[in-house]
């Protein structure tokens, strides 16, 4: 790869501010709001849970606390939109950088493509995407590169706020999600980055049931790739051509945690 | 004949609030043993291990040969009532709010003379049946009741001071995912309360009974999350001024002691819902609670909690479950004293085992739901501030008054 | 009066002050005290030595109620036969301030605390009314015949400066007056004001010595907790020991020219006529309807009106009966003399502790010294 001259990248990324500032540059914000009703991951009740985000008022111009508002949050690291680093999963326990302050801090700036799929995801709520989808998507949109983000579109974060986003029933959870063979593509032939959904967790809502459990986890993180999920707004995406920020907090040996993940698209871009 | 309670009217809003006020608060420690008694329920007065007198009102020495022997034994609650008044005006605010108030003298069979509330439908002179049962105060008071039952009994409006009755009163149980908080809602919405608000945490997530649950007549579901302050605040804030009984259902189980567990997450979960959801509910919904202890005939009357009779002493195989349990039993004594000044009765419903999935591997007797729910409204109905459901509740609430050491070691073996 | 903004203290010294300044002594002469008062608190009798400049050889503290005279009279005759002191001062009196009663009542006994107040907190009125119903329903008694000794006690107030009530009372009164604690009314209970009493016991010698005209001791009992065992009060302590009242006396009922009874509601009046000797148990309602009660009556009692009608000024209600009965039969009433009243019977009773009077007490003086 030729290097860009410093001349030159003092300039991008000058002419990156002014388009963000003034025009020409969207930031599309990607993140729900964190609040004590957001869905978590519901798990077997012998295991550990996923706690919820928890937010206690410490004081509010008042005697707790006369000139200032401020509070204590709590919350797993996994609650709301939030970024999985390959430590979170078995298949990724050793590999090196694999926890959320170590992971290299360059790939999380990246650019994304969105794999849309909402109009199939809306008739079949256990709809499975597949390498042969995939193939189909980039021949309509173009190979997929090296180093990018797939944010795989279902429109389901509009089902926020109501059962549907879990879509629980007394086998389990209902949502769509890659199966084993669309992850070997991504990672292995395609080499992206990470994996973006808009459901509670980056595996369909049956996951537990597919070869290998959990096989966006378990194919992912085994190979050092990262997850986002309960992603939102995918829809204001273009199919190509937005770059993706996310940064997971710096946490010691954290396996992931909230985020604010945002988008940089070109100005009137997103479209339906 | 007693005149039945009627559903009461819509509250006027331009009214103000009729304050609570509290009948005496002073009582001599002998006294208090009485109250310790009625707390359970129980009619006990004093008898003098050395010649047998009965001896009343409360004292330190026996009337009959002066040996401060005297224990509370359980009495024979049968009298003759052989004078009454009716006090018709009085220095005391309580009283003053409730009057005319009849009183009268019966002679116990087993001896002493009593100056005791009487029931509308004792007639003088006549037989009689005692109770002892706490007051607003929280100090037993002895009343006498006909010997059989009389038609509306339970609304009499000096008996009706002495219970939290659920009739024509709104209730919220806290959990209705539970089958504790399903069983209690059934049972008071067949004890005749007027609306039965059921807090559902995690409204997206389905639950067994869900529908059963919603189809009970007068149940209103809400959601209530008792980790969540916002939640807790905000249902106080929907309905908190129309809660007349709470019934805290909330009961986090997981098995294991300390050293096992290897981690405090679940442990603090179930001192975040055990513990602190009491205490949330507790904070939310107690000052308007207190501040609507004479507020009428659907009057706040009482703050009930459902907890494991292992708040009195640990079973190791449920470690921080019973650590849980205890705290949570002291934050309700703590609690009884702030309500108190509303005359708002705080009430423990002990439970041994209960019949549920996290209880499986516990050899039984254990307790069902429905027996949990029953408990409840005699609870209410009796105005029984501690009571114990099931054999084993009962067996560990006589094993911890005899000696709590020895319970912690059969307990801990 | 009925309320003033005036201490204990203050009323007790205006009744010693006048007590001495009448019987021409000083301050310093009283070498005996003895006080009964409800409101001296934080004070006793103790406090009052210094307070109001007193050295006394011999005090006493009397908080027996409405039996306090009696009781203060036997203790005083007692010391000044001994030599333990030669003219003790007897004095009983109480303030009553707006809050007083109702003070007064939420602190008085701890078997009322834990047994009595509980219950409709009526106070003394609640416990009379149960006791009331229960001799009503006994023997018979009806509203009328508590009726007739509050009209009687009424019209001997009318002759009694110092009466705080000043109008007439009829039956029909009485009987249409608002109910307070069924069946008490109204006009059954005493009105509670600030005021003191007193009187001075010494030797005969010291009597003639000083010119005062004075009554003999001739006996006197006392008794409390009398009757345990009854389940509820159908006769004071007077019934243990009448027979040594009047044995010590040398006299019987029919020798009592006046009588003067413990008052705090006319059940009580009705039991003293019984346990005192004038009547049979039981035959109360019987001697109250073939009686006449006032001062010109065959059987003058209370005839300054008793509390019913003077008022109770706390302890020294206990009081006044003693005053009354000393002014009939020394020669100098206040109220209308009882012509020929030479004995008089005094009763004390007092102290609801739980659900019954505790004390009672009875003396009887001869006048006509000096």
């Amino acid at each position: 790869m030729t290097e860009t001259p410093k001349k030159d990248t003092a300039g991008l990324l000058a002419a990156l501010a002014a388009g963000i500032k003034g025009s020409g540059i969207e930031v599309v914000d990607l993140t729900h709001t964190l609040t004590p009703d957001f869905p978590v991951m519901v798990l077997p009740p012998e295991l550990g849970q996923c706690q919820p985000f928890r937010i206690e008022e410490v004081s509010r111009y008042d005697e707790r606390g006369p000139g200032w508002y401020w509070n204590n949050i709590s919350m797993s690291e996994h609650a709301g939109t939030h970024f999985d680093a390959p430590a979170h999963w078995i298949s990724g326990r050793n590999l090196p950088h694999g926890t959320v302050d170590q992971l290299p801090f360059e790939k999380l700036i990246a650019p994304a493509v969105v794999l849309d799929f909402s109009r199939e995801s809306a008739v079949d709520e256990d709809f499975l995407l597949t390498a042969a989808h995939i193939e189909a998507w980039e021949g309509e949109n173009g190979r997929i590169e090296p180093g990018v983000w797939a944010l795989f579109r279902t429109d389901w974060s509009k089902h926020l706020g109501t059962p549907k986003y879990l879509n629980l029933r007394e086998d389990g959870a209902h949502s769509p999600g890659p199966d084993a063979s669309a992850m070997e593509f991504l990672v292995k032939e395609r080499g992206i980055a990470g994996f973006g959904t808009e459901t509670i967790g980056t595996d369909c809502g049956q996951g537990n049931h597919m070869s290998p459990p959990y096989p966006a986890h378990y194919i992912l993180h085994g190979n050092g790739r990262y997850g986002l999920q309960c992603l939102n707004a995918l829809d204001r995406l273009p199919a190509r051509g937005a770059v993706l920020f996310a940064a997971p907090l710096k946490i010691r040996h954290g396996s992931g945690s909230p985020l604010r993940v945002f988008a940089l698209v070109p100005a009137g871009a997103g479209k339906d | 004949m007693t005149e039945p309670i009627s559903r009461p009217p819509k509250k006027d809003p331009q009214k103000v609030t009729r304050p609570p006020e509290l009948p005496p608060l002073e009582r001599s420690r002998a006294s208090l043993k009485l109250s310790a008694s009625a707390a359970r329920g129980v009619f006990a007065l004093q008898v003098c291990e050395a010649c047998g007198t009965i001896a009343y009102p409360p004292r330190d020495a026996c009337p009959g040969c002066l040996s401060t022997g005297l224990e509370f034994r359980p009495a024979d609650d049968g009298g003759e009532v052989i004078a009454e008044t009716v006090v018709r005006t009085s220095t005391d605010l309580y009283f003053r709010q409730r009057t005319p108030w009849r009183v009268g003298t019966v002679r116990l069979d087993c001896g002493p003379s009593i100056v005791a509330h009487l029931h509308g439908d004792v007639v003088v002179p006549g037989r009689v049946r005692m109770v002892s049962k706490l007051d607003k105060s929280g100090n037993a008071v002895l009343m006498a009741l006909p010997t059989g039952e009389t038609e509306n009994m339970a609304d009499d409006l000096e008996f009706r001071e002495l219970t939290a009755d659920p009739k024509f009163r709104r209730v919220l149980v806290t959990d209705g995912r539970g089958v504790i908080g399903q069983a209690v809602a059934s049972a008071l919405s067949k004890a005749g309360a007027s609306i039965v608000f059921v807090g559902i945490a995690e409204p997206w997530k389905p639950f067994p009974g869900q529908e059963r649950l919603a189809a009970i007549p007068n149940v209103q579901v809400m959601e209530l999350d008792l980790t969540d302050t916002i939640s807790v605040n905000e249902l106080a804030g929907e309905i908190g001024g129309k809660t007349d009984i709470l019934v805290n259902t909330a009961d986090h189980v997981r098995p294991g002691g300390l050293l096992a567990s290897r981690s405090l997450v679940t442990a603090r979960d179930s001192f975040d819902v055990n513990v602190f959801g009491l205490q949330r509910l507790a904070q939310a919904f107690g000052p308007g609670m207190r501040a609507r202890g004479a507020d009428g005939t659907n009057s706040a009357a009482a703050f009930v909690d459902v907890l494991p009779v292992y708040a009195l002493a640990n079973t190791p195989d449920f470690g921080f479950y019973s650590a849980s349990a205890a705290a949570r039993h002291s934050l309700l004594q703590c609690l009884r004293a702030e309500l108190r000044p509303g005359g708002v009765r705080v009430m423990s419903v002990f439970t041994g085992p209960v019949e549920d999935d996290w209880r499986q591997h516990v050899p039984p007797p254990k307790v069902l739901p429905g027996k949990i729910a029953e408990a409840v409204v005699a609870a209410l109905r009796g105005g029984i501030e501690e009571s114990f459901v099931g054999d084993v509740a009962r067996d560990i609430a006589t094993r911890f008054l005899d000696n709590p050491k020895v319970l912690e070691r059969e307990l801990g073996l | 009066m009925r309320y003033s903004i005036e201490a204990a203290h203050w009323w007790i010294a205006r009744a010693l002050k006048e007590l001495t300044d009448r019987a021409g002594i000083r301050p310093a002469d009283i070498d005996g005290l003895s006080v009964s008062s409800f409101t001296l608190a934080p004070d006793t009798a103790v406090g009052l030595t210094q307070h109001l400049g007193l050295t006394p050889r011999w005090l006493d503290n009397i908080p027996m109620g409405g039996a306090s005279a009696v009781v203060a009279l036997r203790r005083a005759a007692r010391a000044v036969e001994a030599g333990d002191a030669t003219i003790v001062a007897c004095v009983g009196g109480d303030a009553n301030h707006v809050d007083s009663f109702r003070k007064l009542l939420s602190s008085f006994s701890r078997f009322a605390q834990d047994a009595s107040y509980p219950y409709g907190y009526g106070g003394p009125n609640g416990s009379f009314a149960l006791l009331t119903d229960h001799y009503m329903r006994t023997y018979g008694a009806k509203r009328e015949d508590f009726g007739k000794i509050c009209v009687a006690q009424r019209d001997n107030a009318l002759t009694y400066p110092h009466a705080i009530m000043k109008k007439k009372l009829t039956i029909d009164d009485y009987m249409t007056a608002r109910p307070i604690a069924d069946p008490i009314h109204l006009f059954d209970c005493v009105m509670p004001c600030a005021g003191a009493e007193a009187f001075l016991v010494t030797s005969a010698d010291v009597a003639k010595d000083l010119g005062l005209p004075y009554a003999t001791l001739l006996s006197a009992i006392e008794r409390h907790n009398a009757f345990p065992d009854d389940p509820i009060q159908m006769r004071g302590g007077w019934a243990m020991d009448v027979d040594e009242l009047y044995a010590m006396a040398g006299s019987k009922p029919s020798d009592i020219d006046v009588l003067e009874t413990y008052d705090d509601y006319p059940v009580i009046v009705m039991m003293q006529f019984e346990d005192l000797g004038f009547c049979e148990k039981g035959e109360g309602p019987d001697f109250v309807r073939s009686h006449d009660l006032t001062n010109g009556g065959d059987f003058p009692q209370n005839t300054s009106g008793g509390q019913l009608s003077a008022g109770q000024a706390g302890a020294g209600g206990g009081y006044l009966g003693m005053v009354e009965a000393l002014r009939q039969i020394t020669g100098q009433p206040l109220s209308e003399k009882v012509k020929g009243a030479k004995t008089a019977l005094v009763s004390g009773f007092g102290m609801i502790n739980y659900d019954r009077g505790l004390c009672s007490g009875a003396a009887i003086l001869r006048g006509g010294g000096a």
